[in-house]
């Protein structure tokens, strides 16, 4: 079964939506943590500190957290090489291009390729950042993320990235949910549009929540 | 109405291609767009030069044998198959576009003219029911519920043109292929082969060259029959319960 799914068109396309719907998880996940940054330093460190102790005393410490980061790798490796693998194809299968051709697929669309490298840089620059902080503009302290998220906000290319990225997630999944509903069978005719909206909202909110972290940094609400 | 026609020529499957342009006069808003072709290639024959070669076949827009794509459109600004665009959707002095569809799928035979027996070989793979033929059957003796009618009929209007590979930034035959499996899938007559069909067909397009759908939906938007996108998510649902029901046996 799982030969037939990566060797057709349409199966490889399920893995790219289910490995999405689950970063997509994970990203609601993510921005509601990171919200948690407006209630000061004690409360999201604290947080913090608490996505280490997930499970104990059940889990080991960390257990949790790396268990989530397992499942985040093979969820980003199995989407983007299905995404390689079916934009090579589809590229060869159209070698040649009109003459005459006009834009029409909506502009969320048509940006799914460059949005998704963008997205795949960004990841690997903000756990650079945050995580590991080989990258990290200030002097990173593991243990202090309240300081360390201050620190890459409080730099003009940290911001810039940022922001790039995240109207690019948005873009993405405005496009991405709609599609890995379609993929994964569940979409018809009557559900149509309350998948659209839904995938508008998540897109909407996700962005907005995730801009509102250098957004406080920049207009020193956090600091 | 006077034209001013850039026509895609290429002589032969191997040739390289070229836009051409051309000079019509004498065009009446009520021809069909073929019709124009037609005054054009009288005129190339007049003067001694190749006419330019395209599809064409009942001119009724039920057989699917026209193509081209015009002026970035397959089929042309109207939903409605070639032969059933009327001239009077352009304007007197208009410069047209005429290129062939656009799919390595569908490699150019000559000027306009596409192979598409990828096509054929689609439906060769499972686009028929294996039920005995011969005089028709008593109407009431295979009861099929009015939707599951109404929704197969929806899906059997494709006339296999292959606007939809056309349209697609992919040169994708989802749509066609969904239309399909849809229309045999949901009666049941087409029963009994339901999971090899849509296995057997989807395999078969990706064998054939086609790309993958990322429901840009431009092949809904070409379609000169109203095949909805929606076919393609009910022949994803297919797909996979025909793979999970594959891996139980």
């Amino acid at each position: 079964m799982a030969r037939t799914v990566w060797d057709s068109t349409v199966g490889k396309k399920a893995v790219m939506a289910v490995s999405g719907l689950i970063m997509l998880l994970y990203l609601v996940v993510h921005m509601i943590g990171n919200l948690k940054i407006f209630f000061g330093p004690g409360e999201f460190n604290h947080y913090a500190h608490w996505l280490r102790t997930v499970g104990e005393p059940f889990m080991h410490h960390e257990w949790t957290l790396w268990l989530v980061r397992v499942v985040l790798v093979v969820a980003v490796v199995a989407h983007a090489v299905s995404a390689y693998q079916l934009s090579r194809r589809d590229i060869k299968a159209r070698p040649s291009k009109y003459v005459h051709s006009k834009p029409r697929a909506s502009y969320a669309t048509r940006t799914m390729r460059w949005g998704g490298i963008i997205l795949a840089l960004f990841i690997v620059w903000h756990v650079l950042d945050l995580t590991t902080g080989h990258v990290h503009s200030g002097g990173f302290e593991s243990g202090k993320p309240y300081q360390n998220v201050v620190d890459t906000f409080s730099t003009w290319y940290g911001n810039a990235v940022y922001i790039v990225a995240m109207l690019a997630v948005g873009l993405h999944i405005r496009h991405g949910f709609w599609s890995a509903a379609q993929t994964l069978g569940v979409g018809s005719r009557t559900r149509d549009r309350a998948l659209k909206t839904v995938a508008n909202v998540l897109a909407l909110l996700l962005t907005a929540g995730f801009l509102a972290v250098p957004v406080g940094v920049m207009t020193q609400v956090v600091s | 109405m006077k034209l001013t026609l850039r026509v895609w020529r290429q002589k032969n499957a191997d040739a390289d291609g070229t836009m051409s342009t051309y000079e019509v006069d004498g065009i009446s808003p009520d021809m069909s767009f073929l019709e124009m072709l037609d005054t054009l290639n009288e005129e190339l024959i007049l003067k001694g030069e190749d006419p330019v070669a395209f599809d064409h076949d009942c001119r009724e827009g039920i057989c699917g044998a026209c193509s081209l794509v015009i002026n970035g459109d397959a089929h042309g600004p109207e939903r409605t198959t070639t032969c059933q665009l009327h001239m009077r959707s352009f304007r007197d002095g208009d410069t047209i576009d005429v290129e062939p569809w656009r799919a390595s799928a569908f490699p150019v035979v000559k000027d306009l003219v596409v192979d598409r027996s990828a096509f054929d070989r689609i439906i060769q793979a499972g686009g028929y029911i294996t039920a005995p033929t011969g005089s028709a059957p008593e109407a009431h003796a295979t009861p099929v519920p009015k939707p599951d009618a109404d929704f197969a009929f929806e899906h059997a209007e494709c006339i296999g043109c292959g606007a939809c590979v056309a349209a697609c930034p992919n040169g994708a035959a989802m749509l066609f292929t969904s239309a399909k499996v849809n229309h045999l899938n949901v009666l049941p007559q087409g029963a009994p082969e339901r999971e090899t069909r849509v296995l057997d067909m989807v395999a078969q397009m990706d064998e054939e060259g086609f790309g993958g759908c990322t429901l840009a939906g431009e092949c809904a938007t070409a379609c000169p029959k109203g095949i909805p996108l929606t076919s393609i998510t009910g022949m994803n649902k297919e797909w996979l319960r025909a793979t999970r029901k594959a891996a139980k046996r």
